[in-house]
This record gives structure tokens, sequence and C-alpha cells, in this order.
């Protein structure tokens, strides 16, 4: 029973200057509104309001600096794709630049392939021409010879016509004088 | 069961007397007092009496003092860090973790639009338990939380703190109303309303013993370990009583950080619920 009471005691108090567990002293409360108080106005002042409003602005800096990022990339993105397609572009265009170079090259060579052929038929056809004209003029010279040979062979034989054992031989002479052709 | 433990405390209690020491003393070390322990000897307080309040500093008052004192030191420093550079360091980067939970975990999910107004309380309160609870743990410091008379105030600066800004969001009528949940009978109204006041007064009432019991639980656990080892006069006793205390004294830390996160939590719920009664 001492027991009991010792706990009821311990807890409820009565024993020591300040009394039990559970007892509340009016001037502690008293304090603790003052202090608590206190506290309250001077950190709202010092502390709470401007740190608070620094994460604030932190906070909205970093969103502000992420969302620039964010169309910075997009931006660049937009740059590339359009350099890629420009490259292309010019890519194709190059190409057909070679190819229309190309072209060209060929047509000109057959042009020219064209062109010489025709100088080099030109020119066989003079040579042949040239060569005509000249087998003629030596076909007619040789005529001119032979009636000449043939009327001093005439001439010959009329002023040696004695025999014709003679004949025979002064004509066979001239032919075998004549050229071989 | 209730008996054995009733005599063991009794046989406690009665070995202690027999050595010469009262039960009293480990309420010593946990009550309020007028004078404050120090490693020179005890330090008398000031005694005021006012309009027949004892309105003497006590140590609870010096420890509360000290918590004011070094959060005011600690916020200075770190607010004014802020105005340096928005880019904490040090204190104010281990302060900034503190507040962005409170305002993070706490404030934002519990009372949704319009937070902003209860921070600087719900901060405050945070700040100065966590304070009060740590100073309880380090020698020769008392914890002014585990005071009923101080948890009970801050309850009570918490009830109005929900009161008043239920009132102010719904108006004082409205505020009333909104109390009584949507569809319920008109008969049942009368009783509806008893119930919800009662209920008003049991959050803070919930609020100011638990962060009492909690913080005084931990502390008398701790001196009853170590004062086997003087009631039962031996030392084989020693190393279990030590590394168990040892064991409890780390609860405590743990217990001083869960219950400034609790009594914050709850009051940040209830001043949520007062605001918005829809939900």
């Amino acid at each position: 029973m001492t027991a009991m009471l010792n706990i009821a005691m311990l807890i409820l108090g009565g024993d020591g200057p300040q009394g039990g567990l559970l007892d509340v002293n009016p001037g502690l409360i008293v304090w603790t509104i003052v202090t608590f108080i206190f506290l309250l106005l001077v950190l709202k002042k010092l502390a709470w309001k401007p740190i608070l409003n620094s994460l604030n602005e932190r906070e909205t800096f970093i969103k502000e600096q992420m969302e620039k990022a964010e169309t910075a990339q997009k931006e660049t993105e937009r740059l590339i794709e359009e350099n890629k397609a420009s490259m292309a572009k010019a890519d194709e265009e190059a190409q057909k630049i070679i190819a229309q170079a190309r072209e060209l090259a060929e047509k000109l060579q057959s042009q020219k392939v064209e062109e010489t052929n025709e100088k080099t038929k030109k020119m066989i056809d003079d040579a042949v021409a040239e060569i005509d004209r000249k087998n003629k003029e030596a076909m007619n010279n040789l005529r001119e010879q032979v009636a000449e040979i043939a009327v001093n062979a005439a001439e010959k034989i009329i002023r040696e016509s004695l025999d014709s054992e003679k004949h025979k031989k002064i004509v066979n002479e001239l032919i075998d004088n004549l050229p071989k052709n | 069961m209730i008996f054995d433990t009733v005599t063991a405390v009794s046989d406690t209690a009665k070995v202690a007397e027999n050595g010469g020491s009262d039960t009293s003393w480990i309420m010593h070390h946990i009550l309020d007092a007028y004078k404050l322990e120090t490693p020179f000897g005890y330090l008398h307080l000031p005694s005021i009496h006012l309009f027949g309040i004892d309105l003497s500093i006590t140590k609870h008052v010096v420890f509360m003092w000290i918590a004011v004192v070094l959060l005011i030191s600690g916020f200075s420093i770190a607010s004014k860090a802020y105005k340096k550079s928005l880019v904490p360091k040090g204190i104010a980067n281990f302060l900034e973790v503190l507040i962005i939970f409170v305002r993070d975990e706490i404030a934002k999910p519990t009372i949704g639009k319009g937070y902003e107004r209860f921070l600087p309380y719900l901060l405050t309160v945070f700040f100065f338990i966590l304070t009060c609870n740590f100073l309880g743990l380090i020698p020769y410091g008392a914890t002014a939380t585990s005071n009923i008379g101080v948890t009970s105030t801050l309850a009570i600066i918490s009830f109005f703190v929900i009161q008043i800004g239920g009132v102010m969001k719904n108006g004082f009528f409205g505020y009333f109303k909104g109390l009584i949940p949507h569809g319920v009978p008109v008969w049942l109204l009368p009783i509806m309303f008893v119930v919800e006041m009662l209920g008003l007064f049991t959050k803070p009432f919930a609020l100011a013993i638990r962060l009492f019991a909690n913080l005084t639980a931990g502390h008398i656990v701790i001196y009853a370990l170590l004062g086997l080892i003087f009631i039962l006069h031996t030392y084989i006793v020693i190393p279990v009583s030590i590394s168990f205390a040892l064991f409890i004294y780390l609860l405590e830390i743990l217990v001083a950080l869960i219950q400034a996160y609790i009594f914050t939590m709850l009051s940040s719920l209830f001043i949520g619920m007062a605001v918005h009664q829809d939900h």
C-alpha cells in the first residue's frame, strides 16, 4: 500500500520543491508564452522572412535557368537539324554539278573526237585527191614520154628501115629499154 | 503480474530508503528547480513573485532561454549567409535542410494552399522543440519540453493558431458550422457539436501529453538504469546498466528528433483540417 502511495506521490507530486511530474507551475506557463512569442517574432523578422524569400528566389532562379537551358537545347537541336538539311542539300547540289560537268566533258570530248575524225577524213580525202591528181599527171607524163619514145622509135625505124631483121632487133631493144611500167 | 511489478518497485524503494537515499532522486533531475546544476556546484536562480504568481526564473526557463539564444544566433548567421549568396554553406546549409523539410514535408502536404502564412509558426515550434529536446541530452542540461507546463503551453499556442487559422479562412460561423460533417441527421446535431468541440480540445491535449511523456520517459529510464547500480550495491550490474542506458540515450536522440517532427506535423495537420474543412 505504501508502495502504491509512493508511486502516486512520484507522479502526482507534492514531494519536491516544485511539486510532482504533472504539476503545472503558472509562472512557467507565463515564461513559456513570453519566450515562445518573443522567439517567434524575432525569428520571423530575422530568419524566416529573409531565408524563405532567398529559398523562393533561388527556386525560381533555378527553374528559370532550367527552362532557358531547355529552350537553348531545343534551339540547338533545331539548328543541328537545319545544318544537316542544308548540308544534304549542298551535297546534292555538288553531286548535280559534278554530274553536269561530267556530262559536259563527255559532250565536249565526243564533239572533239567527231571533229578530229572529220578532219582526218578530210585530210585522207585530200591526200587521196592529191594522189589521184599526181597519178593522173604521172600517167599523162608517161603517155607523153611513151608517145615521144614511140615517135623517136618510129623515126629511128624509118631511118634505119633496111632490113626487117634489124627492125625487130630495134623494136625489141626499144621495148626492152622501156621503163617497166 | 501487476502485483509483481508493484512489489518489485516497493522493494527497490525500500532498499533505496535503507541506503539513505530518497525515492525522489530521479524526479530531482527531471522536475523543474530553482537552482541550476553546474560543474562547479549549484547556481541559485532569482525568485520573482508578481501579482501573486510565482514568476521565478527556474531551470527550465533558463534552458528555454538558452535554446532561444542558440536559435537566434544560429539563424542570424544563416540569414546573413543568404545575403552574400544564394548558395548556402556550412551552418546555413544544415539549417536549410531542416527548413525545407518543414516546408516541403510538413507544411505543404498537410495544409496545402495558403501554407505560407503558417510557416513561421511551424518552423519556430519545430526548431524550439528540437533545440529544447537536445539541450536535455547534454550533461548538466535540462529538458524544458519534459515539463508538462511547457508542453501544454506550446499545445495551447498551437490550439490558438489552429482556431484562428480556421476562423480567418472560413469566417467565425462558417468555421464552427464546418466542424460538423455534411449529411448528419438533424437530431444528431447537438451530440455532434459536443463531440466536435471536445475533439478541438483533445487535439492539443494529445500534443502536450505526447511530447511531455516521450521526453520524460527516456530520462526516467536512463536514471533508473543507472540507479540500479547504487540500489543493488554490486559491480556486476554496471556493464548491463551502462550499455542499456547508452542504448536508451541513443534512442532519446531519435526521440528528440521524432517528437519535434510529430508535434510540428500534427499541428500542421490540424491547421490544415481547420483551414480546409471540406476534406
